[in-house]
Order: C-alpha cells, then structure tokens, then sequence
C-alpha cells in the first residue's frame, strides 16, 4: 500500500496516523460543546425574566429549579431515586445548600463538598430558589441578620455549647474531621454566620438538626459569635500549626526540632582533633 | 604563668586537702571522648530534660493543682464566666497573665516532645550500632527504664491542665485500667479516688509529674551517666582503634567545648520552637468535662502508637462467667507497649544467647554488619512506625481525604505487612552495603580517570580507598556462631539436643553467617583492577 503513492492511499495513510483519532475525538468533543452551547439557552430563559424583573420569586424560583435542580430532585420537588423531596426543608436549607455551591451537586459522591458558585447562583436567585421551596410546604426559614450578629452573642456561652454539640465532629476550633464511609465534617472557617446558623437548623447531609427547641436562636447566635471570635483569633504563641492539635506539634517536633539539633550535632563534630588514651 | 595565683591556690588547695579533687580532676578531665555526630542525640535528650526541670520549677509557681470548681475571669475573653477546675484556669492564667508564661509553658512542652524524641533516636543508634552489648547491657537496661518512665511522665504532664484534649487521654487511661481483669475497679478507684474522675487526680499526677517520676529521672539518667563515663564510650571502627583503645578528643577542653555548644544549639532551637510555634493550645481546647469530646483528639507523639493499635484493634471481647473481658482494649494498650519495652530489654541478652558471644565490645558495629539485628530493628521501627501514623488516620482521613475505615482496614493488614517488608527490605540494603564495602578493598575506587588500551578497548582506571575509609571498612567484626555441629562419633553438642538447642543453633547460623565477607584480593576480571594500565600511579594516588 505504501509506496504506490497515489493520493487515495496517502488519504489512508492520515487516517491511520497514530494522531488521528485524538483529532477524531477532539472534533467530536468540540461539536457536541458547540452544539450544546446553542441549544442550551433553554435554561437561560428564567435568568433573563429574573432580570427584567417580570415574573414574581416563586415563578422565577420555580423555572430555576427547573433549569438546575429538577433533574435530581423532580420536576416538582417530589424527589427521585437519587435526590429526597424538597418539599418542607425550607428557605434555610435551599441558601445554605446553594450559597456554599454544595447544591446543585457535581457528581454523586459520599457528601457533597463546599465550591466556587456557579455564574447563575446571584443573591436574587438564591432568593428565587428559596422562596419556591419555602412555598412547597414550609420548613426552616432563613435567619434575620440581627439572629446571626456575632457582635450580638455570648462566646463564652456559645463555646459551652459549642464544645457540647460540634467539637466531636468538627473538632475544637472548627477545623473539621473526619466521619465514616468517606464523609467527613466540613471546616467551618469558610461558612459565613448565616451559613453556620442555617445549616444547625437544616442539618444538611451528615449534620444532625439543631432546631429551636433543642438549642434556640439566642443560643445559636452565641455559638456563632463564639466560632467567629476563635476563627478570628491570632494564635498568641506563634504560628497554630493548623490547629488541629498533637499531630502537627509531634510532626514539627521531628521534622523542625530534631533534625536542627542533628544538623548542630553533624556540624559540632565535623572537625576532629585525634588524643590516644 | 609558672605560679598559680594565691586565690586559685588557696582554695583548690583547701579542697584537695579534704575531698581529694585534684587528683579527681587529673583523672577525669582528660578522659578521651570519641567523635562522631550520632553519639550526641543522647545529649538532646539530656539538655532537654534539664530545661524541662527548670521550665517546670517555673511553671509549679503559679500552677494550682486543684480540680475545686472556680468561675473564670482572667484576660481569655471567650471562657469569661466559664466554670472549670481551678488547675485548668491556672493554667489559663499562666498563659495570659502571667509574664513569659506562654513561653516557658510552650518550652517546657516543646522540650518535652525533644526529651523523648531525643532519647528515641540515642536509643535506635545504640541498638543499631550494637552499642547495648557487654559490658554495657546495665546501662541499656536504665535506657529502657528512662524510655518507659518519660512516656508516664509525659502522660500525667499532659493530663495536668485539665483541659478538653487532655482530659480524653485520661478517660482512655481509665478504660485502659478498668480494662485489667479481676483489679482494674479497684485500681481505678485507688486512683481517681472515687468515681472518674472524681476531684483527686490532678493533684496525685502533680505530685507523680513533679516529684516522683523526675526524682527517679535525675538519679537514673545520674546512674546511665556515670556508667557511660566508667565503661568509656563506644567508638566507631576506624584507623588506630580498636577495642582496647579510645580515640578521640579530652573531656577537657574539647569535648566540654563542644558539649557545651550542643547545650546551646539545644536550648536555642527549643526556645525558637516555644516562640514561634504553638503548642498545646488549652484555651481552644476548653475546659474538661466528662462529656465532651472533640473530633481528631491525639496524645502527644510519643503515645501515639498506643492511641494507633487502640484505633485499629476489632471490637473483640470475652464473657466469663458473666465478667466481661475487654480484649479490645487490653490488648491494644498492653501488647505493642510490651512487644516494645520487652523486646527492647531483652534484645541484648537475646542476642548473647543466640551469637553465644561473651565478649566485651567497645567498637560500635556499623549497622550493615549485622544486617539482621539492623533488620528486626526496622521490623521494630516500621511496627511502632504502623500504629504511630494509623494513631493520626482520623486527621489523615479528613486531610487527604481518604475514608476513615480504609484507613483503619489498611492499618490491620500493615501492622503485620510492613513490618516483614521492613524486615526484607532492611536486610538487602545491608547486604547490599556490605557488598559496596567489599567492593572497594577489592577494587578500589573510580578514579574518574578513563583509559584506552591499545586493543581498543576503555577501562576506568580504579584507586586504592583512603586509608581512613579502608580502616573503617576493615573495623567489620565476625559475629560469632555457636558451636553446634556434631562430632566425630555423630553426636550433637550437648547444648544442641533439645529443641531449643536446635532452634539456637539454626538461629545463631542465621544470625552470625557473613555472607559477603571481606575479599581483600583482585578477585574477578570483568571490573577495572586498581591502576590497571598503570598500575604504579594508581597507587601512588591512594594516599
């Protein structure tokens, strides 16, 4: 075949060179993203009335929902056997889950972690969003500002509470841990006072619920002001080595203290000076 | 200077006239200590414990050890109005209204954690370097007891602030003890006083941190120091030494010098660690109640294997006439620290039993000429290795994210994998050194000059090693093997009948065989003879 050198059989010969089917793919790849691109817009329409302001929340909440939820939790909120009904978790579990970018989730591991938003997740449709859920059958609704002031709470009793109900999971100053079957406790320096205060009254994921009756708002602004004073602290006596405790100060102990003074030690006795006894 | 000034003269006069000091002196102050980096890491250990001793008088003047309830209201804002034990608001109040307090709080912890991680590497460089063997197994015998008796001093350490993380190690201690069989009540209640944990505990571990267990400290390190200086230090094989020798520097002044130094660079890098890392943060911790407890609690490195086999052991347990025994917790806290301590004690007499070897030895071994006490070294270092970093799997899992119970699954095959691996692979690398040394009293070592021959073809013309690194390889010792082939008439030596005598046999084969012995000859053809094409000037080089 090679070597008759006529242009048909050079054509097969391209076709079989070993870059062609990564050009294959890659043609394939980009039609199928352009292609999607064009025909995507029917997610945008709801963005666009968000914008111009025509339809009310819960119609905006709703076709958001559509665009970006619905595929795991139902047309309706109904849920599906991937994703629970979202009917009564409330206004609260919607921003918590939406304003940490945990929902709408990327792929189905264990928990779903805290990432960057996506573009269309503004206030306003979070906003949106909550007001279509809380309208499907109530639940937790989102605190004022003042419930989340830490300015407002007691962190001497909010560090009570605190070590009484979280330290075990998300250890002593919220640095998070470690849960079974791949779930884990999630820091709690990224979450705003909101966050904290929405997901101890919706207890996402692996979290319990803490609602009113077991630890009341007052109480839940005292945490607050408390997880927010230790996360703001500089640590007095140097750098906190992550805070998380024995681990860190065993590892800094070998790696820093002991290999100095071994270093000194190799140095101190570089030079030799022989005696016979 | 021929005359010595009469203020000096008075009063060492004075002194040898009535406790004999001069000629005490004479003697000592020209005692010869060998040189060689690794034998100072007993040093870190020896400095750190004396700032522990000063750092801690600093700390008991202010430190209450009361567990009587007290509301506080010192400088830490976010525990203002917060009940807790009034050792833990001391402890508070040492930390942040008390001047320098943080700092020598955080010396006295960082030097801790050098202590015992200073008398771990002292301890694997004599066992490495077979430094424990006659006549100096008393001294091993007072290094594992020192070992054993800082890790309890650093427990009742630890657990004296009373604070959150603390407090968990103390629950642990308790289950560990109740845990023990027919007397574990009993003894948990002679030690918490009651039930746990009772208002006594504090107090009896202040009076253990501070007086009993460093009392017994000082005179046994006093005692492992005097018997280093009485049976003269190891020395590692070289030109000019030998066993009856010891080649080195004066105590005076060279070695006060550099031991003097060493103390410096010591408190100098345990004062930088206590100024700009922090360690044991109470005030986050909070106070200890008996029914919080926070995510990723560890002890203090040196129990984190302990922590470690308690995390991986299963949740076996037996019921005995309706007594339950806990193996899951006996077993973890009693095992690896007797597999540990005990093996370390006897290792020694172990090995004399085995190499029936009775011999002084004051040349250290280099650890590739033993390979498999170097071997079962790094069994006991991957061992202890296996628990310390699974006692950390909840961190790890959080922090690598990696599932909790993978990592607790992986722990329960490695703690019996890694330890053969580390076993094997120990034992090639030795001999795969040992090959390297014989290499070079064969060969020589590469010139880095090449030549072509007139044939063609190119040879790297080889040097004789330096006399040094030659008389150092040279300082291999044959381990010796016990008699045990049979004589004559077919019959076995006496020792070699029984099937212990059998075993000892086989393993003291095993044990003493040289595989790789010393070839001082040229030997094989297909490598470059040393000087070859020119073999004059090859050794002409050599030193």
């Amino acid at each position: 075949m090679i070597g008759t050198g006529n242009s048909v059989n050079s054509i097969t010969a391209r076709r079989r060179h070993p870059l062609a089917r990564y050009a294959v793919v890659a043609l394939a790849l980009g039609l199928l993203g352009g292609g999607y691109a064009v025909a995507a817009p029917g997610g945008s329409s709801a963005d666009a009335a968000i914008a111009s302001g025509k339809a009310d929340d819960v119609a905006q909440g709703k076709s958001l929902f559509v665009a970006h939820c619905a595929s795991c939790h139902g047309m309706n909120a109904e849920g599906t056997a991937k994703a629970p009904t979202l009917v009564g978790v409330g206004a609260a579990a919607v921003d918590f889950q939406v304003s940490t970018g945990r929902m709408p989730a990327a792929d189905a591991g264990p928990q779903a972690p805290r990432k960057p938003l996506g573009e269309w997740v503004t206030p306003q449709a979070i906003d949106d969003l909550a007001a279509y859920v809380q309208s499907l059958g109530g639940g937790p609704a989102r605190p004022a500002a003042e419930q989340v002031d830490p300015a407002k709470g007691d962190p001497a009793k909010g560090g009570e509470l605190f070590r009484a109900n979280c330290i075990q999971c998300h250890n002593f100053v919220g640095a998070g841990g470690a849960l079974t079957y791949g779930k884990y406790a999630p820091p709690l320096n990224p979450a705003t006072p909101t966050q904290i205060y929405e997901a101890m009254a919706t207890g996402p994921q692996a979290m319990p619920v803490f609602n009113d009756s077991t630890i009341t708002p007052d109480q839940k602004r005292d945490m607050i002001a408390y997880i927010t004073h230790v996360r703001q602290q500089v640590d007095p006596g140097g750098s906190g080595l992550g805070r998380i405790g024995p681990v860190t100060e065993g590892l800094v102990a070998w790696i820093v203290g002991l290999s100095l003074l071994i270093l000194a030690a190799i140095w101190i006795t570089a030079k030799k000076r022989r005696t016979h006894a | 200077m021929d005359t010595t000034p009469k203020a000096i003269a008075g009063v060492s006069t004075f002194l040898d006239d009535r406790i004999g000091a001069g000629s005490f002196l004479k003697r000592n102050m020209r005692k010869i200590f060998p040189d060689h980096w690794s034998f100072l890491l007993g040093e870190i250990a020896l400095y750190s414990f004396i700032i522990l001793l000063l750092t801690g008088t600093f700390l008991t003047f202010w430190f209450k050890p009361s567990m009587g309830e007290v509301v506080y209201s010192g400088s830490y804002q976010p525990l203002v109005g917060v009940k807790m034990s009034e050792a833990y608001a001391s402890a508070l109040n040492i930390s942040f209204d008390v001047r320098g307090g943080l700092l020598i709080r955080q010396i006295h912890h960082w030097a801790a954690l050098l202590f015992i991680a200073g008398m771990m590497v002292h301890m694997l460089r004599v066992f490495f370097t077979g430094a424990y063997r006659k006549p100096r197994e008393l001294n091993w015998l007072i290094g594992v007891g020192l070992l054993s008796l800082a890790l309890l001093e650093g427990l009742t350490g630890y657990s004296l602030p009373d604070d959150l993380l603390s407090g968990a190690g103390l629950r642990i201690t308790e289950g560990v003890m109740l845990g023990i069989p027919v007397v574990g009540t009993y003894l948990t209640f002679l030690l918490f006083g009651g039930e746990y944990p009772g208002h006594d505990v504090i107090s009896r571990f202040f009076t253990i941190h501070i007086l009993l267990i460093p009392g017994i400290l000082l005179a046994l390190i006093s005692a492992h120091m005097v018997l280093m200086w009485v049976q003269k230090h190891t020395q590692m094989p070289g030109t000019g030494r030998t066993n009856k020798n010891v080649v080195g520097a004066p105590f005076y002044p060279t070695f006060m010098a550099k031991a003097g130094a060493f103390t410096l660079f010591t408190f100098g890098v345990i004062a930088l660690l206590g100024t700009f890392a922090q360690i044991n943060p109470i005030w986050l911790f909070g106070p200890y109640t008996p029914a919080d407890i926070s995510a990723g609690s560890q002890p203090d490195f040196y129990m984190g294997f302990l922590e470690g086999s308690l995390r991986l052991m299963p949740s076996w347990e037996i019921n005995f006439l309706d007594h339950t025994v806990s193996l899951s917790v006996l077993i973890p806290a009693l095992v690896p620290l007797g597999v540990v301590m005990t093996g370390l004690a006897l290792y020694p007499f172990i090995e004399q039993w085995v190499t029936g070897d009775r011999r002084e030895h004051h040349t250290a071994d280099r650890p590739r000429n033993n390979p498999h006490r170097t071997a079962i070294g790094f069994t006991g270092i991957a061992f202890y290795g296996v628990l310390w970093l699974l006692g950390a799997n909840d961190e790890i899992s959080a922090n690598f994210h990696i599932s909790l119970y993978e990592t607790t699954i992986f722990g329960r095959f490695a703690i019996f994998l890694v330890p053969a691996l580390a076993y094997f692979v120990a034992y090639r690398i030795c001999i795969g050194l040992q090959r390297k040394d014989a290499e070079v009293l064969s060969h020589g070592v590469e010139s880095g000059v090449i030549k072509r021959l007139p044939n063609g073809e190119y040879i790297e013309v080889h040097t004789p090693a330096a006399q040094d690194i030659a008389d150092h390889i040279r300082g291999k010792e044959e381990i010796p093997i016990i008699e045990s082939g049979v004589d004559g008439d077919g019959i076995p030596p006496k020792g070699a009948r029984t099937a212990l005598g059998r075993l000892r046999a086989k393993a003291s084969e095993a044990y003493g065989t040289d595989h790789i012995p010393l070839d001082e000859g040229h030997g094989h053809d297909e490598h470059a003879a040393i000087g070859a094409g020119d073999h004059s000037d090859g050794h002409r080089d050599g030193h």
